[in-house]
């Protein structure tokens, strides 16, 4: 039976609801915040800073990471900045526009009163990574700087060069290894999370495997929080991580936590077209690139002279001639979807069609050479040693790449998912960028959520509820440990004639083909066909190499990848189900005149939580969050 | 392997096997073929693990994930030198068309008693988390921070504290040195910290105790070559060798009196 779901959101004016909740909310006094034991999974943005505040306020700690050590988490390689509402360049800045901006820019589809306090609190996170020691850029007189983002007409975004990512995890990491020094935080790396332990029906702990010795491992907790990041790994090329994935939410979701909007996906306009089929990974550069950057393509159908050699009046830069007042810094699911356009024209360049330019010719001019290596040099030499083209001479070929999940768990307004006890933090969950988010905005949601958000949240869950004393000895951790190695073992034992990666490589193929930046019934009814066979010739052919009880890069892959053949069947679902476009989400049967995605608030306006059964063979009941806007009121998005 | 570009060649490998920390470890003779000069040299192992895995092998382990040369996982000393031969450049973001038509490529683990081998190509670097847990750190705790702007700090300053912060901790320099010395590393967070304001506080306790915590990690002393900088893959300057130096010997003394 499909059900309506409580958001938990307060009411009242939206700019007081943070604060009154906060003060609603249930309180841990400081002696007792140390009886309580809360497992935290993923170091990245969200993990990192949600695990040392925790530990600064005195609950004990263990924290969990697939890496070698938790800064390697893949925020590491967010690249152009975090967005604040601090309002320094003087530009009309404030909360409110940085709300209204985000609830525009996902299209209408996110919870107003959480991107109200996201805003609220990105000074917040500005303020305290400072005060970290984060080597934000500067102004000569010493105050920060500021650079734009897409689907915004301030300067709101803060910097570290094309390495803010790195620098505001090097930032928690440091809290944390703080806290690790202080024995706050145990630390538990290159593990994996396996299962969800849940013990009368709460998520009381978690079964990992062990890495390097194979040990599958039961630890118990009070409380769980999954900041474990996004799925896009399941189209196989993205511009995530090669060790990215879906198994840490996906297991969570077998044991009844919902899924919500599997299908928004995030296909971001600027990144290394792909050159070959040996290809492993999608290489991003920055949007803040567009700051400069001018994107163009040839007017003429299958021009192949050099760029060089094309005259100006043979261009089209087509996103300042299409979005006059947001040009090249039109959103980024507008602007992928202007690439696909020009490329399905016959208008793209490059050895195979599937590139448009980015060129920053005329800002080189303007500028100079230096002041654009200052904004960009890494940049730019990443894209050298992949291309083997120099960029300040000739323009960057970039193409749409998959970046990031706009789905994810679903969470309340206490980002605890439908477990009691076990909350989403990050990219993990799915609560503030709706259908489409925007530049800048997935570090400061991370941060948001672990150092401003679930500090008080998780105080309010472990005051309200009397939890009972659990350790690894109880029943369901024995039970979990052994359904895991069971899993294991019926991998290794199928010593069928395919790799894993080939089985990777086919189903991403149909989720980009059928499940990607654009998207009809018939595709994706292909895709619904497709996965459910392939996830069955995995299990009787797929070829796992190495044993069990040591390091074994293709057992971990595998059990990722029997994950994804779930996970890629939901987002074709979902996204067949949601008969409109929004954001990411582009239904071809449903568009403007002018090809601009087509809402339907009339039947759409809500969350799709999905609920799968539990067992082997997935079956999903939808449930439903319904969105209201009080503030922003529903419009059609316009960048013109 | 179709490309996009560039040609294909034919090329040998000698790879280290090492089964687990115990094993003595030894190198095996592999062939890649059939690969493009447009892919990365992770890429080119891959392809050569999909060739053993169908022929019903295991395959080679080694570290790597963001392969844009940011997160600091991929290692790996191919030919002698620590991420290859291409200057400020990180494994993965390596490019066949460095190598020619039937070259033998040599690929080993990152060597140091530190960093002790898990398993072929796959080391345990763990000592450099323990390293930044002795003091690579300001304290301060969420929610006590003023203001951003209540902290004026130069570009100058800025910059050169962010060159220090752009480590990735991958651990080159201390498998470039030959006393496998992890100064670079050390003296890059020292360096970075000791220039804001905001590390100022804490700067020569942290210098004095993050120097006695490489010492008890058995890397070994420095005698300024400058490998390190050199395999570098963010290029950090020797420079903060220096800068860690003084600021030891002024927490020293300090400890002393």
């Amino acid at each position: 039976m499909s059900k309506v779901l409580n958001s938990k959101a307060p009411s009242g004016p939206i700019e007081d609801r943070w604060k009154n909740y906060k003060f609603q909310m249930k309180l841990v006094n400081p002696a007792n915040k140390t009886k309580f034991n809360i497992i935290v999974v993923g170091t990245g943005l969200a993990g990192a800073s949600a695990a040392s505040t925790l530990a600064e306020l005195g609950y004990n700690v263990k924290s969990f990471c697939i890496q070698d050590t938790p800064r390697r988490a893949h925020s590491i390689a967010a690249q152009g900045g975090i967005n604040a509402a601090k309002n320094y360049p003087n530009d009309g800045d404030s909360t409110y526009r940085l709300f209204y901006d985000t609830v525009k820019g996902g299209d209408f589809r996110s919870r107003e009163s959480n991107v109200y306090r996201l805003a609220e609190v990105s000074n917040n996170i500005i303020d305290q990574c400072v005060s970290q020691g984060v080597p934000f850029a500067r102004e000569y007189g010493g105050t920060l700087a500021n650079r734009s983002f897409g689907g915004a007409q301030v300067s709101r975004t803060f910097y570290a060069k094309g390495q803010t990512g790195q620098q505001l995890l090097l930032g928690a990491y440091s809290s944390m290894m703080r806290q690790v020094a202080l024995k706050r935080i145990e630390l538990f790396e290159r593990r994996e999370m396996l299962d969800l332990v849940k013990v009368d029906g709460a998520a009381r702990g978690i079964t990992v495997r062990n890495l390097v010795t194979g040990e599958i491992e039961s630890h118990a907790a009070d409380a769980v929080l999954l900041c474990t990041g996004g799925y896009g790994n399941v189209f196989y090329l993205s511009t995530n991580a090669m060790n990215s994935n879906v198994t840490a939410s996906w297991r969570c979701h077998k044991k009844g936590a919902y899924f919500a909007n599997p299908c928004y996906t995030q296909i971001h306009p600027t990144c290394i077209p792909v050159s070959g089929d040996y290809q492993s990974k999608l290489t991003l550069m920055s949007e803040s690139l567009r700051n400069d950057g001018r994107v163009w393509v040839p007017k003429k159908v299958g021009d192949k002279r050099a760029p060089v050699d094309i005259p100006e009046d043979e261009r089209d830069y087509y996103l300042e001639r299409v979005y006059p007042s947001f040009g090249n810094l039109a959103p980024r699911d507008v602007s992928s979807r202007q690439a696909k356009f020009r490329v399905d024209e016959g208008r793209g360049v490059g050895a195979t069609g599937r590139a448009v330019y980015l060129d920053f010719a005329s800002a080189i001019a303007k500028k100079g050479e230096a002041a654009i290596k200052d904004k960009y040099g890494n940049l730019f030499a990443m894209y050298e040693k992949i291309t083997n083209e120099n960029p300040y001479k000739t323009p960057m070929r970039i193409f749409p790449a998959v970046h990031y999940t706009m789905g994810g768990l679903w969470v309340d307004y206490n980002l605890e998912s439908s477990i009691p006890g076990l909350h989403v933090l990050g990219e993990a969950n799915f609560s503030d960028h709706g259908a489409n988010r925007l530049g800048a905005s997935a570090l400061m949601q991370g941060l948001a959520d672990g150092y401003f958000v679930i500090p008080f949240t998780l105080g309010h869950y472990l005051a309200s509820n009397k939890l009972a004393k659990v350790d690894t000895n109880h029943d369901a951790f024995k039970a979990s440990k052994l359904e895991c190695s069971d899993h294991l073992t019926k991998m290794l034992n199928i010593k069928g004639k395919q790799s894993v990666d080939s089985f990777h490589k086919k189903l991403g193929h149909i989720m980009w083909e059928q499940v990607g930046m654009s998207r009809d019934k018939d595709g994706l009814n292909k895709a619904l066909d497709e996965i459910p066979k392939l996830r069955e010739e995995f299990w009787n052919d797929v070829r796992v190499t190495g044993e069990n009880n040591f390091k074994n890069a293709e057992l971990e892959k595998a059990g990722r990848v029997a994950d994804f053949l779930e996970l890629g069947e939901l987002m074709a679902k979902d996204a067949l189900n949601r008969e409109e476009s929004c954001g990411g989400h582009f239904r071809e049967e449903h568009q403007t005149d002018e090809n601009e995605a087509k809402r339907n608030d009339e039947e759409y306006c809500y969350v799709s939580a999905w609920e799968r059964n539990e067992g082997d063979k997935p079956t999903w009941v939808e449930n439903k969050e319904p969105l209201e806007f009080e503030y922003v009121k529903l419009a059609n998005r316009s960048y013109k | 392997m179709a490309g996009t570009g560039g040609k294909n060649i034919n090329l040998k490998l000698k790879v280290w096997k090492q089964n687990g920390p115990n094993d003595k470890g030894q190198f095996l003779n592999y062939e890649a073929k059939n690969i493009s000069t447009e892919m990365s040299f992770l890429e080119m192992l891959d392809v050569m693990n999909e060739d053993l895995i169908n022929q019903g092998e295991n395959p080679v382990e080694f570290d790597h994930d963001c392969r844009e040369g940011i997160c600091g996982t991929c290692s790996l000393v191919i030919n002698g030198q620590a991420h290859g031969p291409d200057r400020g450049t990180t494994t993965c973001q390596l490019h066949m068309r460095r190598f020619k038509d039937g070259d033998t490529i040599a690929i080993e683990p990152f060597r140091a008693k530190a960093f002790p081998v898990i398993k072929d190509l796959v080391v345990d670097r763990s000592a450099f988390d323990r390293v930044i847990q002795s003091g690579g750190y300001v304290s301060t705790n969420a929610g006590n921070a003023p203001d951003a702007n209540s902290i004026l700090i130069g570009k100058e300053v800025a910059d050169e504290a962010f060159n220090a912060a752009a480590c990735i901790g991958c651990g080159a320099c201390v498998a470039a040195c030959k006393n496998a010395s992890a100064s670079l590393f050390v003296s890059a967070k020292i360096s970075h910290l000791a220039l804001l304001p905001q590390g100022a506080a804490e700067r020569e306790k942290r210098a004095r105790n993050m120097v006695a915590q490489m010492d008890e990690e058995a890397f070994g002393a420095c005698t300024n070559t400058g490998a390190c900088s050199a395999a570098c893959p963010k290029e950090i300057s020797l420079e903060n060798i220096a800068l860690m130096n003084r600021d030891f010997a002024k927490g020293s003394a300090k400890n002393r009196s």
